[in-house]
């Protein structure tokens, strides 16, 4: 009773002065308005940041598999040949922290055209995922080929700026056939100049075609050509992976028990993959990890056979360029703040001294000091809500406005428009509460002779 | 004190003594005030400018409190209370009423009058508020005012509002700093009429604060206060009407 009485008075008298009212919710609007507007472009641009840095692949995670060795002899990280198409498939199909995964089987040969010739950098024998995972799906030139491709070792490929220019000197190179250890591939696509890497590698010295193709066409007929320490490779023996050839007799369940170790006769060299964002990284590492590690049949104790691998040095990049944004917001944010407080607290001091008379009068018939103290913190309180939602709807229009006309990207934020309403609410309990405590201390009688 | 054995009387001051500190300098501004008002007395109280009479009257309207002496106010000494203590007691059985009418700017005269109700500790409900308030702007004669804002009444009708807001909670005793300072003669002639009514047919005691000889005609007794002290002492009483 009481409460709605003091809410009803402080409406009251903030009806009576609407000007005033306005004047003093303007300064907790903008201060409003501009924390949300900002956090609402700042969260876009981190969002587009995000998108910048995944594009140079900072959530790339690359599983190799693990060392071989023989007799004491460490043949080095991805010498081991563990990894089949078929793991690639199912961290697809079961890890949802993951966007996109590409199988990659590497070559490194001579490419010819014409009486031209080049050795790339890269052969990369994939599935068009790559592109995706990459985030190089835009083509310049053509298309590029399909998982129908894959399925039945189609001999297209897609090339790279540098072997266009290498090769082509500069024509469409559409429909052309390149030869990689006397198999013709017909160029379907060009790839957008991406250049050099952190590493310095030229990224656009790159062929790509499907890792069917690569694996029992190229490398099958090139033992040892291949960068791999690969020397014996069993699908050799078998030039029509498409057909389901059983080139061993079935084993029956119980001698699969036996032998729970599978074969494999086809390996990639390594499983190209990218988490759904920077934040999924950690769970996406654990999910491959858990994945592999049953598929392989690793006991619990038993070492891993492969090892993923995450781009540390770009996240880490990422994350401290995202953080301090964040912390620019944030400074942005609590100016806009105290400056919109300190305009609540202005106007209220003068709205005490203007009132003087009233709240000499409103204690001369009865108010207590207390009845005084609540009037007028309960109408900064009002001033600040109203500020705030006034604020809140402002900050959303402008964002809007800003990212239609600016084409800035921005990012609606719930938690900036929840901050901004409890942030409004203390900083009006916090500066209203000087003014209306000065309002209280007032002796009635020198108020109600003030002029 | 040949009274000692009747009723106590509404209000009863011994001895009081109010003095200011000004810094270092400390400023007497009430010497020994002792001085009863019986309960439905119309009284005046006159002085000079710096003679006290305002201190007096925001003693005797509990705003102020005494230095030392004593206050009893309807049985009760109140010299001692707290600051909202007395606002309870101000709130429940006082009313003020200003020279400069002190009625809330762009506040109609009904809200002005049902003002003081927000502080008082009668749960009534806004409707039986509002009853009350149309009630008494009836009584003082504003029934076709009551929408009207402060600025859009003349001074006799805003001292009207105001005298309407001091009764609002049914007050035993109205006190009136110079209420006729700002108004014509004509006008004054009519509020004064409507104390010397309040007082005879509801029983109000009404202490009249002015300079005026003319107004102080209107009361049963003047009481004159000089230099902090009341000149004469306290008077018999005098039936009001023979000045």
């Amino acid at each position: 009773m009481k409460m709605f009485g003091t809410t009803k008075t402080a409406l009251g008298a903030l009806r009576r002065n609407v000007l005033r009212t306005m004047l003093t919710t303007l300064g907790i609007v903008i201060g409003v308005a501009a924390v949300i507007t900002m956090m609402e472009i700042g969260n876009g641009a981190t969002i587009a940041i995000r998108r910048t840095m995944a594009s140079i692949g900072a959530n790339t995670l690359v599983v190799v598999p693990g060392a071989a060795n023989t007799s004491g002899i460490n043949f080095g990280a991805g010498s081991m040949m563990t990894l089949t198409p078929q793991d690639a498939d199912a961290i697809g199909r079961e890890c949802p922290a993951l966007g996109s995964v590409a199988p990659i089987v590497r070559a490194r040969t001579q490419i010819v055209y014409g009486n031209r010739n080049w050795v790339p950098t890269y052969i990369y024998g994939t599935t068009p995922s790559f592109l995706e995972v990459r985030e190089w799906s835009d083509l310049d030139e053509g298309e590029s080929f399909t998982e129908h491709d894959v399925r039945n070792s189609g001999k297209v490929c897609i090339i790279g700026q540098t072997i266009m220019r290498e090769l082509f000197g500069g024509r469409s190179p559409i429909g052309k056939e390149v030869r990689i250890r006397s198999v013709a591939f017909k160029v379907v696509g060009v790839l957008k100049k991406k250049g050099a890497n952190m590493m310095g590698q030229d990224q656009d010295d790159i062929l790509l075609a499907p890792w069917t193709t690569i694996k029992y066409r190229v490398v099958a007929s090139s033992l040892g050509g291949s960068n791999q320490s690969s020397t014996t490779d069993s699908s050799t023996n078998n030039p029509y992976p498409a057909a389901q050839l059983n080139l061993y007799p079935v084993p029956s369940d119980s001698e699969l028990a036996d032998t729970p170790k599978p074969m494999r006769f086809t390996n990639v060299d390594q499983i190209l993959t990218a988490a759904r964002s920077s934040s999924h990284i950690p769970s996406a590492i654990e999910q491959i990890t858990a994945l592999l590690r049953e598929r392989h049949h690793i006991r619990p104790s038993g070492p891993n056979d492969f090892s993923v691998r995450d781009m540390a040095e770009i996240t880490k990049a990422m994350s401290s360029t995202t953080e301090m944004i964040t912390k620019l917001l944030l400074c942005v944010a609590m100016i806009s703040l105290v400056v919109g407080g300190v305009g609540i607290m202005n106007i209220m001091l003068v709205s005490v001294t203007e009132r003087t008379r009233e709240i000499g009068l409103r204690m001369a018939v009865g108010a207590e000091p207390g009845d005084i103290l609540r009037q007028f913190l309960t109408e900064a309180i009002v001033l600040c809500l109203l500020g705030g939602t006034v604020g809140i709807l402002l900050g959303r229009t402008s964002s809007y406005i800003i990212s239609s006309v600016l084409h800035w990207p921005t990012a609606a934020s719930v938690g900036a428009i929840v901050a901004a309403v409890i942030v409004s609410a203390t900083v009006g309990v916090l500066f209203g509460f000087y003014p209306a405590w000065k309002g209280s201390r007032l002796n009635p009688i020198d108020a109600l002779r003030y002029e | 004190m040949e009274n000692r054995n009747e009723p106590m009387d509404l209000i009863e001051l011994k001895d009081i003594c109010r003095t200011y500190h000004l810094g270092e300098v400390a400023v007497p501004v009430l010497k020994g005030i002792t001085l009863n008002v019986a309960g439905g007395e119309l009284v005046a109280l006159m002085g000079t400018s710096g003679s006290g009479k305002s201190t007096l009257m925001n003693l005797l309207g509990c705003l102020d409190h005494p230095t030392s002496g004593e206050y009893w106010l309807d049985g009760r000494e109140v010299s001692r209370l707290t600051a909202n203590e007395r606002a309870r007691l101000r709130n429940r059985i006082i009313g003020f009423v200003f020279q400069s009418f002190n009625l809330l700017p762009r506040t109609t005269a009904l809200e002005n009058v049902m003002m003081p109700l927000t502080y008082s500790r009668e749960n009534l409900s806004e409707q039986q508020k509002k009853l009350r308030a149309i009630d008494l702007l009836r009584k003082v004669g504003l029934a076709d005012r009551i929408d009207h804002q402060q600025s859009q009444l003349s001074g006799g009708e805003q001292q009207r509002v105001a005298v309407a807001r001091a009764l609002v909670n049914h007050p035993r005793i109205l006190l009136a700093d110079e209420p006729t300072g700002n108004l014509d003669s004509r006008t004054s002639e009519e509020i004064l009429q409507m104390f010397q009514q309040l007082n005879s047919v509801e029983g109000i005691t009404i202490i009249l604060v002015t300079h005026d000889q003319g107004v102080a005609g209107w009361a049963q007794r003047t009481i004159r206060i000089k230099d902090g002290l009341l000149e004469d002492g306290i008077e018999p009483l005098i039936v009001a009407g023979d000045v």
